[in-house]
């Protein structure tokens, strides 16, 4: 079969390093799940969407959950703008992926997976669904995978509908179940009540792919790259004002500035790390490190030349919060809209500082007071890129 | 899969699956935690609000309601727990471990604040014009909380045009503050699915199918979302200014029949605690405000009864002495004019089922411009007929064009007790100090059977007083201890009764038109149930389908509201499962302290078939005016 999706050539310390589809099967059911979730534990691999909570927990979790069924997920629903890196995997490195979803539902004891694929990345459907099919064949999904006779698994994909949301893991089932996409209240966590009230462990793409490398080379492998806190490598999705944008597998703990040469980016003025709900770095910041203990991201790497307008970058940030907000909480529906309007406000210069702290201190209330990350990361951008430009945005008003 | 529970909503929002302790005394049923430095204990499980609510500690709500599942998406109730780095909203937190919460600091105090700024600066709120000034949730919060301004913006002009469409139910979408009550009342309450939260981001709005008008869409006119909607957004058309119209038109002859429940409470609206009834007192007031006359809907209640048992006597004589298998069983109650449009979308199939026998608001209506007009020697086309009832949908019920048996529309308009208490208060009068007048002649007092039909279970507890003593010719005294048939009262969902008749008696002179004797009776087992709240009626008709064990039944109550009538969507705002257990209280109080207690004692309804209706029960001219037929809608048809 002619692969429509051309390999390109990657490298990278983990998860383009080599692996061949179905060694992470295999080497699961030989070691067996409390082995599996040892190295797991010992690779101190954290969830790659961005909030980094360690995988090994969150198995064990839904491995300890009393339940006839149990699921896995999948969150391949890549919303946060400037991230493109599960699309990388999805097509190019799709055994990563589904074996990482094999291995978790051994562990954890899912009989079923469900991939919960972005509304527009309906074009890798067939592909996706293909390569399934051709798993199934290959005894690496459905009855007695690998002949192990009580371990029967399969996965199903289903396709998001556009909603930013819906990445967010609650509301993904809750959009799984076909309701609404909304984010639920925690706790019970998904680990416990989560499709269809079953446990569910959701992983992101990356995570799962992570896994299935693991699984192979051991946690200690995984651990020997990237920081004490922050271990592996992660694949960051590089756009904007560069030479060289693209998907790039780097050991968590690389310095901005160190990326922003492999990029090739010059005259470099900030740095979004995070996407739309991430934080804006500016040039006198470029020492900091790329890690969950320092500049976090989900992927995310947007890079803003120096003539860039750090407002209007501001106020895209801001609409598309107001236009995806999931609008059942009220700091996040409304909150949003007024932080909107407070760009709007410093862009006609028809404000006064005192809103504009006030705006902020809203900001800080939707941070704690949200009901999901959606609300409680939205004002990161405008806290941060009106305090960092803050003589940028006020010189261009006067002029 | 009897452990699934069967729902529309969302599996989040259904229910805590932390598991509540059987016995709080076994070891873990209860749990320690520290709420602003003080120890208290809880059962595993509870929520952190309803534990500050146990101890006295305040915490503010606003999409909270304590008949509705958990939403946590207003956060005005967000407090501290130690070690968490965002706000819990209280709501929904459910205690599972010995966790320390802070509820008044400054960060809490300060979310709180913002959060009742952000829902001003998109509610539109002209306080001193709307409807429920006074009686809002948010005008109290903001009180509460001591807004003195406007921090971001506020709202001067409608976002959204009214929606006026239905007889019963008014949207006023610029004052929705998107705590979803509504859509929970009517997804999970009531079952009925109109509305829902459609699009997202700032353009999150509440609307219905299509985003049509709420005339054309599924609506059973419930009221139930008025009732937990805390603010406008959500309220009953009101018809008072042309009822008042009506009273100062020297050439119209204005009556009102009053129902139970208003009465049972009415004095809520006038700032005393719920249970206190009013009946007496109401009658003065209405004269005093105008009206020319006040009859008592309990009288067509008795009527009722004496139509629906004759129909349901004839239903049972027609399947079981005739063989007649055409004959539909279980037969329905249709007095709720909500169960009965439920009905008509959701299951057209059973309409067979339902009695024809109208509401007593009906029959009372066609009496009065008939019967009524006759005796006082008044012109119909004069007579401006008005109910008082706990009820939107009785709005709805006086509009259905079959409602003109008497040659003119039989009930003008459907008055709620909210509204009536309205009109009361601007005419100067002070409801709980008017002295006590009985009702108007011809029809007097009526029985506390027909009174207890505003608590669920009250028609079938006013029928089996009948059925009783017309089958068995015992007393309900010597089988139901003080004629208080208890296992068909109460607030469960469902009730399910056997009533072995092991004896008869002597067919009744009304009756023996149709029965020779009940020979064919002797050793039957009569079996009937009750469900209140559509939700309920659902589970009833579901297992009907299933061919379970209501398919046996006979005879089954059902009433759209959660409580029966004295929960109505016309009832006084707020309401609680207290707050409705308290005004059932006050209606069966007020039935054990009458003498005549039975429809069949009433002799004003003897006198009417005697005098009006002479070929008795179900027979010709009270077909023509005291029966209906019903509409098959199905789920498109409004």
């Amino acid at each position: 079969m002619e692969p429509i999706f051309k390999k390109q050539e990657r490298t990278g310390p983990v998860l383009f390093s080599d692996y061949k589809r179905g060694d992470g099967i295999k080497r699961a059911l030989e070691v067996g799940r409390e082995n599996v979730l040892f190295e797991l534990k010992s690779s101190k691999l954290k969830g790659r969407g961005g909030a980094g909570f360690p995988t090994s927990t969150k198995w064990m979790l839904t491995a300890a959950a009393k339940s006839e069924q149990k699921f896995i997920v999948c969150n391949a629903d890549e919303g946060e703008p400037g991230t493109f890196k599960d699309r990388v995997l999805l097509t190019e490195y799709p055994e990563l992926v589904f074996d990482g979803m094999v291995i978790g539902g051994y562990t954890v004891g899912a009989k079923e997976g469900l991939v919960y694929l972005r509304g527009e990345y309906e074009y890798m459907y067939k592909f996706l669904t293909d390569y399934l099919e051709q798993m199934r064949k290959d005894n690496l999904l459905g009855k007695k995978i690998l002949g192990v006779e009580d371990f029967n698994f399969d996965i199903t994909i289903r396709l998001g509908a556009g909603a930013y949301v819906c990445g967010e893991e609650t509301a993904l089932i809750e959009s799984l179940e076909g309701q609404r996409g909304e984010s639920r209240n925690r706790p019970p966590y998904p680990v416990n009540t989560g499709y269809n009230g079953h446990p569910t462990s959701v992983n992101n793409v990356e995570t799962l792919a992570a896994a299935a490398h693991i699984v192979v080379k051991g946690g200690d492998w995984y651990a020997k790259v990237g920081t004490d806190k922050s271990s592996g490598s992660k694949l960051f999705s590089v756009s904007g004002d560069c030479k060289k944008p693209g998907v790039y597998e780097l050991p968590w703990g690389t310095r901005i500035k160190d990326l922003l040469k492999i990029v090739e980016a010059a005259d470099t003025k900030a740095v979004q790390v995070g996407g739309a709900s991430g934080v804006c770095i500016p040039a006198l910041q470029f020492d900091r490190t790329l890690a969950y203990e320092d500049a976090a991201t989900g992927g995310s790497i947007m890079i803003f030349g120096k003539n860039r307008d750090m407002l209007s970058v501001l106020k895209n940030f801001m609409e598309f919060f107001v236009e995806e907000s999931c609008g059942q909480c009220t700091p996040c529906r409304i909150g949003n809209i007024k932080l909107l309007e407070g760009v709007e406000m410093i862009e006609k210069g028809e404000f006064t500082f005192d809103y504009i702290d006030k705006l902020k201190d809203l900001g800080h209330t939707m941070q704690i007071a949200s009901k999901c990350g959606l609300g409680q990361s939205s004002p990161n951008s405008f806290i941060s890129i009106l305090d960092n430009f803050k003589d940028e945005i006020l010189n261009k008003i006067e002029a | 899969m009897d452990n699934k529970k069967i729902s529309r909503a969302p599996v989040s929002q259904q229910e805590f699956k932390v598991p509540k302790p059987e016995d709080t005394n076994t070891i873990g049923g209860m749990i320690s935690i520290e709420v602003n430095e003080k120890k208290i204990s809880v059962p595993l499980g509870t929520t952190i609000l309803d534990a500050c609510k146990m101890n006295q500690i305040h915490i503010p709500t606003l999409c909270h309601h304590d008949d509705l599942c958990v939403a946590g998406v207003c956060r005005v109730c967000v407090v501290e727990v130690e070690g968490m780095r965002t706000l819990q909203a209280a709501c929904a937190f459910p205690i599972t471990a010995p966790i320390k919460v802070k509820t008044s600091t400054s960060q809490v105090r300060k979310a709180r604040r913002h959060i009742i700024d952000l829902l001003l600066s998109e509610h539109y709120g002209e306080c001193y014009s709307c409807i429920r000034n006074g009686n809002c949730e948010l005008q109290s919060l903001a009180q509460e909380y001591g807004v003195d301004g406007y921090t971001f913006g506020h709202c001067d002009k409608p976002a959204y045009e009214m929606d006026k469409s239905s007889y019963s139910v008014i949207r006023d979408m610029s004052k929705c503050i998107l705590c979803k009550r509504c859509v929970r009342t009517c997804i999970d309450l009531q079952e009925v699915g109109v509305l829902e939260a459609i699009d997202k981001g700032d353009k999150t709005h509440i609307g219905t199918f299509m985003e049509k008008p709420l005339a054309d869409v599924i609506c059973i006119n419930c009221g139930q979302c008025i009732n937990r909607c805390p603010t406008a957004a959500l309220h009953a058309n009101d018809p008072s200014d042309e009822i008042w119209d009506a009273i100062d038109d020297p050439t119209k002859h204005v009556v009102i029949q009053t129902a139970p429940s208003p009465r049972a409470a009415i004095a809520e609206c006038f700032d005393m605690p719920a249970g206190q009834s009013m009946t007496m007192e109401l009658n003065t007031a209405l004269k005093r405000i105008g009206f020319d006359a006040v009859f008592d809907t309990n009288f067509t209640a008795d009527l009722t009864i004496f139509e629906e048992g004759t129909e349901l006597i004839i239903r049972l004589y027609k399947a079981l002495v005739e063989g007649d298998k055409s004959i539909a069983f279980p037969q329905f109650t249709s007095c709720s004019p909500g169960w009965v449009k439920y009905l008509e979308h959701f299951y057209p199939e059973f309409i067979p089922n339902l009695s024809t026998a109208k509401s007593p608001q009906q029959m009372f209506g066609a009496i009065i411009k008939t019967f009524y007009a006759q005796q006082i020697g008044v012109d119909p086309k004069d007579v401006v007929s008005v109910a008082l009832m706990p009820c939107s949908a009785k709005k709805f019920e006086c509009n259905r064009p079959e409602m003109a048996d008497s040659g003119y529309k039989d009930v003008d308009y459907g008055l709620t007790t909210r509204e009536m208490a309205k009109m009361i208060k601007e005419a100067g009068i002070h409801l709980p100090e008017m002295p006590k007048t009985h009702f108007d002649s011809p029809f007097g007092d009526a029985s506390g059977a027909g009174l207890i039909f505003g608590a669920t279970g009250g028609v079938m507890e006013a029928a089996l007083r009948s059925v009783i003593e017309f089958v068995t010719g015992n007393k309900t005294e010597n089988i139901f201890a003080n004629a208080n048939i208890t296992p068909v009262r109460g607030f469960e969902g469902v009730k399910y009764v056997e009533l072995p008749i092991n004896a008869v008696g002597p067919v009744p002179d009304i009756l023996k038109h149709l029965v020779k004797d009940w020979n064919w009776l002797k050793g039957a087992t009569l079996k009937v149930a009750v469900a209140h709240g559509t939700a309920n009626a659902k589970k009833i008709l579901d297992d009907i389908k299933r061919g379970g064990k209501f398919s046996e039944c006979h005879f089954i109550e059902f009433m759209a509201c959660p409580g029966g009538c004295i929960g109505g969507g016309g009832q006084p705002i707020p309401t609680s499962l207290e707050i409705r257990q308290a005004r059932a209280k006050a209606i069966y109080d007020e039935d054990e302290s009458l003498t005549m207690r039975k429809s069949h004692d009433n002799p004003y309804v003897k006198m009417i078939y005697e005098k009006f209706f002479t070929e008795g029960p179900c027979g010709h001219l009270s077909h023509k005016l005291l029966h209906t037929h019903y509409t098959p809608r199905g789920r498109f048809i409004s």
